[in-house]
């Protein structure tokens, strides 16, 4: 039965185009990678945080998955999970899209918040998906983090953001613009507190998400290969009218230019945010 | 002379018919005088007409207006003993924003803003107004001095939007707005914030966190232009005027919205046609919000700002939970 699932999913890949080569693998089963275009058994893959482990390809992962695989088991405690986005520009067709991504990604809003455990230290969180709106930040993504930081001071625990989302939300205008001064600013107050912020930027973090709290923690770290960045690249090429190299706006891109602390492979992660987080923890005392 | 916008074509019509009129009547030997007097009644009505109904993509317009007043031109009316500092200390110095310290009304003052230019060559100089990093560091340097004088902090808002270029990324142009927007949340001195014409996104945004934020009354404050957003959502940025509308970018919008503290009337046509006029009534406004302001304790400031923004944004609960989790949301609001 597999054989024959690999077999013909083997025949289709040398004769369909590019972009579509994906689907012919076995949903479930079976995954191709993004990055080096090999198959492998998804069951690997997940085990493995969704790495490819034949070329380190960071595949998307979403909130809850990345919930799973960095929080102890069964401390994590969901915040503000029914708050749902409203229409405030009446725009057209928005709140019909807000239905099908619930439907689709099976979450409410474009970011999870919740207090849990990493080893052991508790922290305030905030985990973006991207499978709702692209992660878009409109009015309830803004309240959501800010309550999170807010809770973080009360709880006195360190903040922890995960991003991934391609900036303010279209469809809320001029209010997801505000929602960067919102967090920004319960950061600031966070961190007048003492409080630790560590910002861990997934692809992709861009626009008003990467001009905001992404790029406000005391740690920024990012996943390699993410795309982090404020202005769009065709934007830029317009703009400029010059070819950008094509490491441009990557992680990587951005460790060199001297705007990120680290970046942390996934599978390194837990381990790495565990570090830090003791040694800002001495003799168990938090903030 | 001041270049005619479409929607204003009417009333340039008009306005040309009884200067003929009136160039006629006195040539010749006819008398025209009521037939002027009827059409400059006319007039009268038809430019409360245009300029009362504005529609979004007229402000638009208005707001881009070659000749409207920027931050350069209001600092002199505006205030006396003006100094420009410049650079952030770490790069450079970027024209697209000016800064410096004057006198308002007896007070000493940072005044920060974007700067675009009025014709090409300016314009160039100053990059269109689109700031890069260094413009928003240096604007975060003058403000950090301020804090330290106890000065308040005077932002005039005026961008299409940050400087998407390749060495705005390279030295972290999201960064540098990020950083505003922190600081200047935990600014210890009064901030007032005033839209002067565009107000463009996360660029704009960077000199906008304040205690008080103002709009010109044909100024616009949005999350993307409404080019940007009309290529977006149609493939087609030729649709920017229904963009316009949809985006909700106008000074009433954005007083509908709660995002403002209030509308600035403009002198009727726009700013342009009486600077001088306009500047006043910024003046009056300034002079209010520093009388209620300046009482405040940095404990009241900062916290007051902070709840100002926190109550920006809609949004709703669901009525049922898809999985049964206990009711802890309220007692956290």
């Amino acid at each position: 039965m597999l054989k024959e699932l690999f077999a013909k999913s083997k025949k289709k890949y040398a004769t369909v185009p590019l972009d579509r080569e994906k689907q012919d693998v076995p949903e479930g089963i079976m995954t191709k990678c993004t990055g080096c275009k090999k198959i492998m058994y998804t069951k690997e893959l997940v085990k493995n945080k969704k790495v490819c482990l034949h070329c380190g390809y960071h595949h998307p992962m979403s909130s809850h998955e990345r919930i799973e695989f960095l929080f102890d088991a069964g401390t994590f405690n969901e915040f503000d999970k029914e708050m749902i986005s409203v229409n405030p520009l009446d725009f057209p067709d928005y709140l019909e899209k807000l239905e099908k991504d619930r439907k689709k990604a099976k979450i409410n809003e474009a970011v999870v918040t919740g207090v849990g455990s990493i080893n052991g230290y508790q922290v305030s969180t905030a985990i973006m998906d991207s499978n709702f709106r692209m992660g878009s930040m409109g009015s309830v993504v803004g309240e959501k983090i800010t309550r999170a930081i807010e809770r973080a001071g009360e709880l006195k625990i360190p903040f922890i953001i995960f991003t991934a989302s391609g900036g303010a939300r279209m469809q809320e205008g001029v209010l997801s613009l505000m929602q960067m001064a919102k967090t920004s600013a319960a950061l600031k107050i966070f961190s007048n507190e003492g409080g630790l912020i560590i910002s861990m930027m997934t692809h992709p973090t861009t626009g008003g998400v990467s001009a905001s709290f992404a790029s406000l923690g005391d740690i920024n770290l990012a996943e390699p290969g993410a795309l982090i960045g404020f202005a769009g690249r065709r934007i830029i090429e317009q703009t400029i009218r010059e070819e950008l190299p094509e490491d441009f706006q990557t992680a990587e891109f951005l460790l060199k230019h001297g705007q990120l602390d680290a970046v942390v492979k996934r599978t390194e992660m837990k381990e790495t945010l565990t570090t830090i987080l003791k040694i800002h923890a001495p003799g168990g005392e938090w903030l | 002379m001041i270049y005619e916008l479409e929607f204003e074509r009417p009333i340039t019509d008009l306005r040309n018919k009884i200067k003929e009129l009136k160039a006629i009547s006195k040539d010749a030997d006819v008398d025209l005088t009521a037939e002027i007097e009827t059409l400059e009644k006319r007039l009268e009505k038809l430019e409360v007409d245009i300029y009362n109904h504005l529609k979004p993509w007229d402000r638009v317009q208005i707001a881009r207006h070659p000749a409207r007043p920027t931050t350069l031109d209001y600092i002199p009316l505006l205030f006396n003993d003006f100094i420009e500092f410049h650079g952030d200390r770490y790069y450079g110095d970027d024209e697209a924003i000016v800064s410096g310290i004057a006198e308002f009304n007896g007070l000493a003052v940072t005044v920060i803003g974007h700067q675009r230019g009025k014709d090409t060559k300016e314009n160039i100089r100053r990059n269109f107004g689109m700031p890069h990093p260094e413009g928003y560091r240096k604007a975060l340097r003058l403000m950090k001095q301020a804090e330290k004088f106890n000065r308040p902090i005077i932002c005039f808002i005026d961008t299409k939007g940050a400087f998407p270029g390749k060495a705005a990324e390279e030295r972290g142009q999201s960064e540098a707005i990020a950083k505003n927007l922190f600081e200047m949340a935990g600014l210890k001195v009064p901030v007032i914030s005033i839209v002067i014409g565009e107000g463009g996104s996360g660029g704009a945004l960077a000199l906008g966190v304040g205690d008080r934020i103002f709009m010109l009354e044909n100024s616009t404050y949005s999350v993307i232009s409404p080019e940007g957003a009309a290529a977006l959502l149609w493939k087609d940025a030729s649709q920017a005027k229904r963009a316009a509308e949809t985006m909700k970018i106008t000074a009433p919008d954005l007083n509908r919205l709660g995002v403002i503290d209030e509308i600035i009337p403009e002198v009727r046509g726009g700013a342009h046609r009486d600077s001088n006029l306009q500047a006043e009534a910024i003046k009056e406004i300034l002079k209010r919000s520093f009388n209620e302001l300046l009482p405040l304790n940095s404990d009241d400031l900062i916290n007051q700002r902070y709840m100002k923004f926190k109550k920006i944004g809609e949004y709703e609960f669901a009525k049922q939970q898809p999985e049964g989790e206990p009711k802890e949301v309220e007692q956290h609001s």
